[in-house]
């Protein structure tokens, strides 16, 4: 018996009630536009920060972690607390073959407030001592020449990659770094390559457009660092956590320099995956966060709708009982509240919806003249989930007003004078 | 027979019920113009809502053209008002934003009839009322007398079995009452068959047969 007609009679019906008190119409409307316009701005504007983020940690190993050496805080096996301790090229070995579950092992020196000259042009920098595992953890995204290799590293020769700041302060182009000889701290080393890294990226060691990446074994000698080890770079091999492994390492290292295995302070552990993790969890929280305010919002629109229609149909009452008297049916009456409800929302959603993404559409225009990469549009999925979503909030916002309208009876109708 | 009515009873359920109808027995046969009048209380209005199906009643039995009508689901009571009945109410009833051309054809759209035939035959209707260069006029537009006219064209278009109105000239000077009557006369006198209720002695006299009401009885 249900039969909802969608014919252009009912459109025009619906059309016809809507428009007849428009501004009220328009305000109801708005309740939905803005709920949805929040909805969809707010889910754009965290993907598109979260997007912006992740581009900062693009060419970055999330599975890495550093460890660091600091004087110790407990008195151990005849040694005062406060020693100073290295970490050493021969932990190496051991924590390779104690700690199975590592997969890269890369040691790294640092020296910072160096100067690089080139002719009469000057530039301070940061020299960092690496192996070529090094850019499996942080890729220093080498824009022209090459990264360092493992014969570099072998024969400790005197090259280096360098930052793009370095670039603009010593030769103004690419093309006349490469090849070229700069000198740091009075020895001459030749460019070999460029890093196009930019300061918005996460680096260790410093700001990586004025790093000077040199290979491990000549830093080792030319700035005469013996056997001591900086920076370990770990990563963890696929299905194992780094904050797991980095306990394991620790307690080698503990050991193996005598370090009081409770010693909290004597070894800094980062821990990539943690910072990581801490970051999804920050937009799991926002998006948590956007979902709320924005359905928040889109209920209390689609409760304005429901509420004025339900004022609508109060006054409405004489006409649908006329309608009643005249042969319509409490189905066409139900179809004719319900359709004016949804059509209601579905129209205000909709365009929220569009208002919304082309803002979100400027934004990551502007966003990615700053940082390519960035994404703030929302998915056609969610595009189309949003109208479904819409769509039942219609009905649910028609459900109040229409059982109203069906209970009136063509006789109330003709009372009400 | 056109109407049966045998021993109709009608109680207003509240807090103190009130019985409105007291066993009314009545037959109207087909083409008659008949009048029920009765002062305000009597029931009358009452028995144009039940002859109408607009409302149930409690005993007895209601047979419209041989058809009875009992118990009947709100859809089933919607689709034999839009068949059977033509209404005509003292405040006129058109819907207030659409045109009369529109009203007119509104019970024909309940029917499921297309937009285009509709509108042709509403057009037809007012042509026969005397309204078709007010066809495209909202109600606000109109006259009283013309209003009246327009809800009469809208109580014709389903070709009902019969007409019933409701104080047809309550709200009408003497010049349109006399009109529309002269329109109902007219309409009777094509074999329609006519209930007219009210109150005023003239409106009764013009018609065939005159049943009064008093206290919820036939007198």
């Amino acid at each position: 018996m249900m039969k909802i007609r969608l014919d252009r009679d009912q459109w025009e019906e619906i059309f016809d009630a809507l428009s007849r008190n428009k501004t009220r119409t328009f305000l109801t409307a708005f309740g939905i536009f803005w709920g949805i316009f929040m909805l969809v701005l707010l889910m754009g504007g965290g993907k598109g920060l979260e997007s912006m983020l992740a581009t900062n940690f693009a060419g970055f190993a999330n599975n890495s972690g550093f460890m660091m050496a600091n004087s110790t805080s407990e008195a151990y096996k005849g040694f005062r607390k406060g020693r100073q301790w290295n970490i050493e090229l021969g932990d190496i070995p051991l924590i390779r073959s104690s700690v199975p579950e590592l997969d890269i092992i890369s040691p790294s020196l640092s020296n910072w407030g160096s100067s690089a000259t080139f002719e009469d042009k000057k530039s301070s920098v940061s020299v960092k001592g690496e192996y070529p595992e090094a850019s499996q953890i942080e890729d220093p995204k080498i824009r022209a020449g090459r990264g360092l290799n493992d014969v570099d590293v072998q024969q400790g020769r005197k090259v280096c990659v360098i930052g793009q700041r370095i670039v603009e302060e010593l030769f103004k182009s690419d093309e006349k770094a490469l090849g070229n000889k700069i000198a740091i701290d009075g020895i001459y080393y030749q460019v070999v390559g460029i890093s196009g890294k930019d300061e918005n990226g996460i680096s260790i060691g410093g700001n990586a457009t004025t790093t000077v990446r040199i290979p491990y074994t000549t830093m080792q000698t030319t700035y005469n660092r013996g056997n001591r080890v900086d920076i370990l770079c770990l990563t963890a091999r696929e299905g194992y956590k780094m904050s797991d492994i980095q306990k394991k390492v620790e307690a080698v290292l503990k050991r193996r320099h005598l370090i009081h295995p409770d010693d909290t302070q004597a070894v800094i552990m980062v821990n990539a995956e943690a910072i990581f993790s801490m970051i999804d969890n920050l937009f799991k929280g926002v998006s948590i966060l956007v979902w709320m305010i924005g359905l928040g919002t889109l209920f209390a629109g689609a409760i304005g709708v429901s509420n004025i229609m339900v004022v609508t149909v109060k006054e409405r009452t004489t006409e649908i009982g006329i309608r009643r008297a005249i042969g319509a049916t409490p189905t066409d009456i139900l179809s004719m509240i319900m359709s004016e409800s949804i059509v209601l929302t579905l129209v205000a959603g909709m365009s929220g919806i569009t208002f919304a993404v082309a803002i979100l559409q400027l934004l990551e225009q502007f966003a990615q003249n700053e940082t390519p990469g960035a994404v703030f549009q929302i998915s056609f999925a969610i595009a189309v989930g949003a109208t479904f979503m819409l769509a039942t909030l219609g009905v649910l916002a028609g459900l109040a007003p229409t059982i109203r309208a069906m209970a009136i009876k063509p006789v109330d109708a003709m009372r009400e004078e | 027979m056109m109407i049966s009515l045998k021993g109709i009873h009608k109680t207003y359920k509240g807090a103190q019920p009130l019985h409105v109808l007291k066993g009314i027995d009545l037959n109207i046969e087909e083409g008659e113009f008949v009048a029920i009048m009765g002062a305000s209380g009597s029931g009358k209005s009452t028995l144009l809502n039940i002859l109408g199906i607009l409302d149930d009643y409690d005993e007895g039995e209601y047979t419209l053209n041989g058809t009875l009508i009992k118990n009947l689901s709100e859809t089933r009571a919607a689709d034999y008002r839009n068949r059977m009945i033509g209404f005509v109410f003292q405040s006129f009833n058109l819907i207030p934003y659409k045109d009369a051309m529109e009203n007119v054809a509104l019970p024909l759209f309940y029917q499921g009839v297309s937009r285009r035939k509709r509108n042709a035959l509403a057009m037809e209707y007012l042509e026969k009322v005397g309204l078709r260069d007010w066809a495209h006029h909202l109600p606000s537009e109109m006259s009283g007398g013309q209003k009246q006219r327009v809800a009469i064209a809208r109580a014709l278009i389903t070709h009902p079995q019969i007409i019933l109105a409701d104080e047809p000239t309550g709200a009408l000077d003497s010049k349109t009452t006399i009109e529309v009557m002269e329109l109902l006369k007219n309409l009777n006198q094509q074999g329609l068959t006519i209930i007219v209720v009210t109150h005023e002695a003239d409106v009764g006299a013009q018609t065939n047969r005159i049943i009064r009401i008093s206290d919820g009885q036939i007198v």
